[in-house]
């Protein structure tokens, strides 16, 4: 750096057009460069973001004539018990999925980094595979599995003497059901960032720990926690904006039934949109959404200040 | 090595200290300490494969039930062992629907789709992170922003947009709005900026152009981050759902998972295996990637986790 400094500032001096030249041509090239990119967000990404607020401000179908709303479209959404049950069903969905996603992917974590060889691998592609499924294959694979009356499941429960469970019929059961498949799925990922964040703790500290004492569990709480703590943050951020999104799954398994029982957001602007075309409701609702899940990753982000630990 | 004397000392003391040495290590000694570790050892490792084996069980139990007959295919218990494998179920899957074209429609919606990102990515992650113009960083940050704004929100104004342009139920339109991402240009950027800046001034000084410092120096090296964006993209867009089910109304042009959610409403609860070998089919490609590409598909996904 000492060295390249003083020849940068004798080139500059020496040839000042030159130089004038040179970062014209880097700016042209530099464009050139980002031009795909800016053009596909912006045109995909960021004029539909303001388009979906300006259509929000409008009664807007394909087959009847726009009519500017102002705030209508909002207003009616405070007396739509539908939209607003599918915003609790969101949230409890997604509470639900994301603490189970960490729990178990820590768990499972902590156990397979413990085990060696080809053990480990053979655990570590047993938790990733379901990732590789889609949501769509899952979805009708497990609405055999968990079929009330012919379901493999039941089939089994009702074997070990347990009580058979309405699983897809009843409206927790349907919400546990869409709970357990998703988190079934989705485990590969918080299980491999866990794995990779166990696996940067420096043993030094860990043993340091124990020597002095420390029991596994306490070991566990005050040093392993600590310092995957920023893996946790971001498994959960970036599990509840999946989960506020959740479409598939509740789609194809359950229709968002029984009833509304199921009906995420996504679902019913769905509806709202390509079944009953009403754009400018749907936009609405997916504004508010929108909103949902930029104050749902601040709020986590300003309560992470707390808990996590960065070295 | 200097510390052969200290090794020998500290032998030495160790020999002195045998009498001590069972007080030291109480595991050696109290059996009991011992046996109850093991037990909890041998306890964690069955707790841990029944886990495994729960986790898998759904898809072996699709891939047994796949190769029973349609008749017996809901019937309880499952056929673990399949003793008797049917594949005409596979074949029947093709001839109840169109198949092929739902495997052709997801390799080339997949296949632009991630070649595209992988170009537009690689070449605004190098500008973002290797070259100077003005407004650079504010640029970049704009883009950066767009990652958060979660796709359903925009769907609508996206649908409308590929609607105007005569792209609806098209396959271009599925692979037009996601061909430049965010995501992607952060991820090469982070790359580009981890690569040793004097490669390039080298070959600027040997008379390079600004391509050819691109693009025979800099894009040769980007080949592992190119791979992990291009198996995540790979991963998520040949099992994209939502997308299809809205901007795909054809059969003919649908890809493999709405062809096999149309599949299973076709075909109903009358034949399940039939359904699950569609499910298996759809699965192989996923499983290849995997396979050669697992490294790769861990690293993407860590991505962004180490920063917190």
């Amino acid at each position: 750096m000492a060295l390249a400094l003083p020849r940068r500032h004798a080139r500059t001096a020496g040839a000042k057009t030159g130089t004038d030249l040179h970062r014209r041509r880097e700016t042209r090239f530099a464009w050139l460069l980002i031009l795909p990119t800016i053009l596909g967000v912006g045109l995909f990404t960021a004029v539909p973001i303001v388009g979906s607020f300006v259509l929000s401000l409008f009664n807007y179908s394909i087959i009847s004539p726009t009519k500017w709303v102002g705030l209508a479209n909002y207003s009616a959404l405070l007396h739509d018990s539908n939209a607003q049950h599918a915003f609790v069903v969101t949230i409890i969905l997604t509470v639900g999925i994301a603490i189970a996603q960490v729990v178990v992917g820590l768990a499972l974590a902590v156990a397979v980094q413990r085990r060696t060889g080809w053990a480990r691998s053979l655990y570590r592609a047993a938790f990733f595979v379901p990732l590789l499924v889609s949501g769509a294959s899952v979805s009708i694979v497990m609405s055999y599995i968990f079929d009330s009356q012919f379901g493999v499941l039941n089939y089994y429960l009702g074997l070990i003497g347990l009580p058979q469970v309405s699983w897809l019929d009843s409206t927790w059961g349907a919400i546990f059901t869409v709970m357990i498949v998703v988190t079934w799925q989705q485990l590969g990922f918080t299980f491999i960032v866990f794995s990779a964040a166990l696996g940067a703790v420096p043993r030094e500290l860990t043993e340091a720990a124990r020597v002095d004492g420390a029991g596994g569990w306490r070991v566990f709480r005050k040093i392993t926690l600590p310092m995957i703590s920023p893996s946790i943050l971001f498994t959960v951020t970036v599990g509840v904006i999946n989960q506020l999104q959740l479409f598939d799954q509740p789609y194809v398994l359950t229709h968002g039934g029984p009833g509304n029982a199921t009906q995420t957001v996504v679902l019913d602007i769905y509806e709202q949109a390509f079944q009953n075309l009403r754009f400018g409701y749907a936009s609405a609702i997916s504004v508010i959404l929108f909103i949902v899940v930029l104050v749902a990753t601040f709020l986590q982000f300003r309560i992470s200040r707390r808990w996590v630990f960065y070295s | 090595m200097s510390d052969q004397p200290a090794f020998a000392v500290t032998t030495g003391m160790r020999r002195r200290a045998a009498g001590q040495a069972a007080a030291a290590q109480p595991e050696r000694r109290l059996g009991g300490v011992q046996v109850r570790r093991t037990a909890g050892r041998v306890v964690e490792i069955i707790l841990l494969t029944a886990v495994a084996l729960l986790v898998v069980s759904p898809i072996y139990w699709t891939i047994v039930t796949s190769l029973r007959t349609p008749a017996q295919s809901f019937s309880n218990p499952p056929a673990w062992i399949p003793t008797h494998p049917l594949w005409s179920n596979y074949s029947a899957v093709f001839s109840n629907v169109p198949f092929w074209d739902f495997l052709l429609n997801s390799f080339l919606i997949t296949g632009c789709i991630v070649i595209g990102q992988m170009i537009t990515c690689c070449l605004s992650g190098y500008a973002f992170a290797r070259l100077r113009f003005r407004g650079r960083e504010p640029i970049f940050w704009a883009v950066l922003a767009t990652m958060m704004v979660p796709i359903q929100a925009t769907i609508i104004p996206v649908f409308l947009l590929v609607k105007e342009f005569g792209l609806f139920n098209s396959r271009t339109g599925l692979i037009l709005p996601v061909v430049a991402t965010a995501f992607g240009t952060f991820l090469m950027r982070q790359y580009f900026l981890q690569m040793p800046k004097e490669l390039g001034e080298a070959a600027t000084v040997d008379g390079a152009n600004q391509w050819q410092v691109f693009y025979r120096i800099y894009a040769r090296l980007a080949g592992p981050p190119l791979a992990t964006l291009g198996v995540l993209a790979f991963a998520a867009y040949w099992n994209e759902f939502f997308r299809p089910l809205i901007f795909l109304s054809t059969p003919t042009k649908f890809t493999l998972p709405l062809g096999l959610v149309t599949l299973q409403g076709y075909l109903g609860t009358g034949s399940v295996s039939v359904v699950l070998a569609g499910v298996v089919l759809s699965l192989i490609p996923t499983l290849i990637v995997f396979l050669f590409a697992q490294r790769r598909l861990v690293e993407g996904l860590t991505f962004g986790s180490v920063k917190g």
